[in-house]
């Protein structure tokens, strides 16, 4: 039971979530090169953001003894080893450029497809995975010690300077066709840990005065009575958490506002619980204890309507889209997943939020793992919600990490050892807290390699 | 520079466009025989000159206002109240088709008559030209000269060969509107503010060009009235210089209303072929082609400088930034000074007037009131509105003061939600730890009526603080702006404060 007496979802649970959460990386892997799928749906290509989930995922599932460590090391191996000798031409047909990584690839022959752009932000997730697992296995084998050197020549061959493009702040797509895209990715984003890589490399750092050119973008708000730095969708407050243990450090905009960014992702959950409680819209199902307004998949214009209570009332849906608080875009549509993916920020709140959306909407769970959302406002015959078809990778990564973390801290632990992730926090401005301790199991794993 | 005349004009000559006409350029105009030196000439009667050209003689200067199309200049003929005025029935339309979202039904019958729209806007257009008008400047002992200016020395200028000495001038010529360099728009033509208000019949299918305040506002409009509307704009946000969550807002009600938004998309060829335009877009590694009727430009403004021969009264000028300034408003050459969207990087009607109050003030006077020391307001007139005062967060993090932003969203808003009418928001920036507001942000149905409050405060130098003590009625959706105040006063009862609070009201128990 939680303080407020309602119950919360138990320990026992989250363990399960979690297995379930993992599962999804061992039923969605090609196990001759490592890609996983961006989705369990027909014909899925290959993610490289929840590559890098996979990769901090086998650290988790060793240390619960879901995998055994010579399994996990194989695995990661595979992985590294497809991206070191993948084609790195940047032809449209190659994998990367420059050691970044088109975002979306062929599950067989690791070759880019959709035309999809080469993605700072993925590649930045995908090589926080690699930078996990070299942490993690830091045994004197052969194999892992082959699998840490991989991992930095990865890291250090990424050319992150040539990102910038001549501008303030990092360009977050690249395409063959027609170069950098015009994103315009201001306001406070999920993109800290891309930032902290990228300053942190060896070999192609950002300047320092970068991360300030992109922290001049943030909005600093009071909503609902609560300061903090304002970004509407839930995500965007979770992914970089999934790896940097943010708890007491702070650049200099946190310092001014005396919060940190941890601190901050627990204001906006309670800011998404304010809006929930208000909803404006007038949608079925929200209340303070279901919320969870995100990117997501979503029931699309095209979609048939299931239900006829809003027939005479246009709604417009979204499909997938970054849906956020305040100012939408909301189509009714809420993700369990990213409820639970605040659990480290607000385990009262959050264990009590997910308890009921799992008793509310149990449509919301397929065998434990969460759907990318659901939607009760288009409810069906049966008054099941609307769910999302299948299921997506990035959603079953940041459930396993961020419930990890919240039970043991290990990802955090981990990363919080690694050498380019505390360079590049430092070199960002961030201070205090564990950054200023010097970690005792640091270890040469983590150096660069000359 | 390309000119206007009355002929130019293709808008049916009905009733109210005469009368428009006969206040703002009358047939058989004489101009006057010039006074052999005036205290002020005014080149340019739009917004700027008009109000110069008023206030200068109400104070007893000897004036000349030199025009060569039509008085009131853009915003009364091609600008803000015709936009304005086809605004209105557009907003009504859209509510017409929302009625059951008001407990209303929808009319059985909505059909929108193109026509009844553009005459209503050519009647208001009509009634509000009377005070822009040749009597009344006259009465005012203007001396009001139909025709071309061109300076001749820095105490001279001619109009049509007729020399014209002054000791003092000001330049308020405007501007125009930037025409996008697409090969084949010219050929396939095109439509500008400066026509739009003359088409008799809607287009089907429209393209508008630009995300810009006009683009914006005329592209749901005319979607409103029933054309199939695409919207193209070459950055990822429409209007790129406000705030991002207005820019999303106002997206989302485009989609809401039918509007085809192609964002982050160049137009980069016209052509016609069995009498409609085709209009290839690229929009990164994506390539498209849209078929249209008509084509609008929004890209922007250049100020008029051309064909002034500036040279010979020694003003400098850039062909893009328009007349050179300083603070004063005054030019290179001491006599002469300029106002108005010739100078101006803010091109709107009101700062028109202040600059041109400001500029009798430094011409006439010893005065020395400075351009910096305006405090300007603007709004972008969509559904809903979006409007701004003073410093962006952005800004104001540039010249490193440190921000805190009071946000309302209008669904917290009493009358908003009884309106129907919750789409946005009131966001008002102070310096961090004090109650000073920097600027603010609105975006609300009424948006442009509710940023005055902030303005005003802005000048007075009243804060939050204060604000929080001013009654605002109920229910209104100005009282968004009260709530932001009131926020501000809850945010400085610190966990301390609380606690002595408590400590001092368990002494009253």
């Amino acid at each position: 039971m939680t303080v407020t007496g309602q119950p919360a979802m138990t320990e026992q649970t989250l363990d399960q979530l979690q297995r379930a959460a993992f599962s999804y990386f061992l039923q969605a892997v090609n196990p001759a090169n490592g890609l996983i799928a961006d989705t369990t749906r027909d014909n899925s290509p290959a993610s490289i953001g929840v590559v890098g989930f996979a990769l901090s995922a086998y650290p988790i599932a060793v240390e619960r003894g879901w995998m055994t460590r010579v399994d996990a090391v194989e695995r990661s191996l595979t992985t590294v080893r497809f991206f070191r000798d993948s084609d790195q031409s940047g032809s449209p047909e190659a994998t990367g450029h420059k050691g970044f990584y088109y975002h979306f690839l062929d599950m067989q022959s690791g070759m880019r497809v959709w035309r999809s752009e080469l993605s700072m932000i993925d590649t930045a997730m995908l090589i926080a995975g690699a930078l996990t697992a070299a942490s993690y296995f830091n045994a004197e084998t052969k194999e892992e010690i082959e699998l840490r050197e991989i991992v930095h020549a990865l890291y250090r061959r990424i050319d992150w300077s040539w990102t910038l493009d001549g501008k303030a702040t990092i360009r977050m797509g690249w395409k063959p066709e027609c170069g950098f895209l015009n994103y315009g990715w201001d306001g406070y984003n999920e993109s800290i840990v891309l930032y902290v890589l990228a300053l942190g490399s060896p070999t192609h750092p950002i300047a320092g005065d970068r991360f300030e050119a992109w922290t001049a973008t943030y909005q600093w708000e009071n909503l609902y009575d609560y300061d903090f730095l304002y970004a509407g969708p839930l995500f965007i407050h979770q992914f970089s958490h999934a790896w940097i243990d943010f708890r007491g450090i702070r650049d200099r905009f946190m310092r001014e506002k005396r919060c940190d960014y941890f601190e901050n992702s627990r204001r906006a959950t309670e800011v998404q619980r304010e809006y929930a409680r208000r909803n404006p819209h007038g949608f079925a199902g929200y209340d303070e204890s279901c919320w969870g307004l995100t990117a997501c998949d979503g029931p699309s214009q095209q979609e048939p309507q299931q239900e006829t209570e809003l027939a005479d009332e246009p709604r417009r849906m979204f499909g997938y889209a970054a849906r956020g608080v305040p100012y939408g875009p909301d189509d009714g549509t809420l993700s369990g997943w990213a409820a639970v993916a605040s659990l480290p920020f607000a385990p009262d709140i959050v264990l009590r939020t997910a308890r009921t959306m799992r008793d509310r909407y149990p449509e919301n769970l397929s065998e434990l793992q969460y759907v990318s959302s659901f939607n009760p406002t288009l409810s069906r015959a049966d008054r099941r919600a609307w769910v999302s078809a299948g299921l997506f990778g990035l959603d079953q990564g940041i459930v396993l990490l961020m419930i990890e973390n919240h039970r043991t801290e290990l990802i955090w632990r981990l990363m919080r050892n690694c050498l380019p992730v505390r360079t590049g926090l430092s070199r960002a401005g961030f201070r205090g807290g564990w950054l200023s301790r010097r970690e005792s199991n640091t270890n040469h794993a983590n150096a660069h390699p000359q | 520079m390309p000119t206007r005349n009355n002929s130019s004009s293709t808008a049916p000559l009905d009733k109210a466009e005469r009368e428009r006409r006969e206040n703002v350029h009358p047939d058989g105009w004489r101009n006057p025989v010039p006074a052999a030196c005036y205290s002020l000439v005014v080149i340019g009667a739009g917004t700027a000159g008009l109000v110069a050209a008023h206030a200068a003689a109400a104070l007893g200067a000897k004036v000349a206002l030199i025009e060569r199309h039509l008085l009131g200049g853009d915003c009364l003929n091609v600008g803000c109240v015709p936009s304005k005025a086809i605004i209105r029935t557009s907003r009504l339309y859209a509510e017409m088709r929302h009625a059951t979202s008001y407990g209303a039904q929808i009319p059985g019958d909505i059909r929108v008559d193109f026509s009844a729209v553009m005459q209503r806007m050519r009647g208001i257009r009509a009634r509000i030209s009377r005070a822009d008008s040749v009597r009344r400047l006259t009465d005012a002992g203007v001396d009001v000269v139909f025709g071309t200016a061109r300076f001749t020395g820095s105490e001279t200028l001619t109009v049509d060969g007729t020399t014209l000495r002054f000791k003092k001038a000001i330049i308020a010529t405007g501007s125009r509107p930037d025409m996008p360099s697409i090969p084949g728009l010219v050929e396939a033509g095109y439509l500008t503010n400066e026509n739009v208000f003359d088409l008799t019949e809607l287009p089907r299918r429209l393209l508008v060009i630009g995300g810009g305040p006009l683009g914006c506002e005329l592209a749901q409009a005319f979607c409103r009235f029933g054309s199939k509307t695409i919207i193209a704009q070459s950055w990822p946000l429409f209007l790129p210089l406000e705030e991002r969550d207005a820019a999303q807002i106002l997206s989302d009600a485009f989609a809401r209303d039918g509007v085809e938004v192609r964002l982050n998309t160049r137009a980069v060829n016209v052509r016609v072929e069995a009498g409609q335009k085709l209009v290839d877009l690229v929009s990164d590694d994506h390539k498209s082609t849209v078929a249209v009727d008509a084509i609008l430009t929004g890209t922007g403004r250049v100020p008029n400088v051309e064909g002034l021969n500036l040279e010979a009264a020694g003003v400098h000028y850039d062909a893009d930034d328009g007349i050179c300034v300083n603070d004063f408003l005054q030019t290179s050459n001491r006599r002469i000074y300029a106002a108005g969207d010739a100078c101006l990087e803010h091109k709107f009607t009101h700062t028109a007037d202040a600059s041109a109050r400001i500029v009798v003030r430094n011409a006439l006077f010893p005065g020395r009131q400075r351009l910096s020391a305006l405090t300007i307001p603007w709004c972008t007139y969509t559904d809903p509105e979006i409007a701004h005062v003073g410093l962006y967060v952005r800004q104001a993090h540039n010249e490193d003061i440190s921000v805190k932003t009071f946000t309302i969203p209008m669904h917290d808003v009493d009358r908003a939600i009884a309106d129907g009418e919750e789409a946005g928001f009131v966001k008002i920036h102070v310096k961090e730890g004090t109650d000073r507001i920097l600027g603010a942000t609105i975006v609300a149905r009424h948006a442009g009526e509710m940023i005055n409050e902030i303005t005003l405060a802005m000048v007075a130098g009243i804060g939050l603080r204060a604000l929080a003590r001013v009654i605002h009625a109920y229910p209104t959706q100005g009282e968004a702006i009260k709530k932001a105040a009131d926020a501000y006063s809850r945010s400085r009862l610190t966990p301390f404060r609380k606690g002595l609070l408590r400590r001092w009201l368990r002494g009253w128990a």
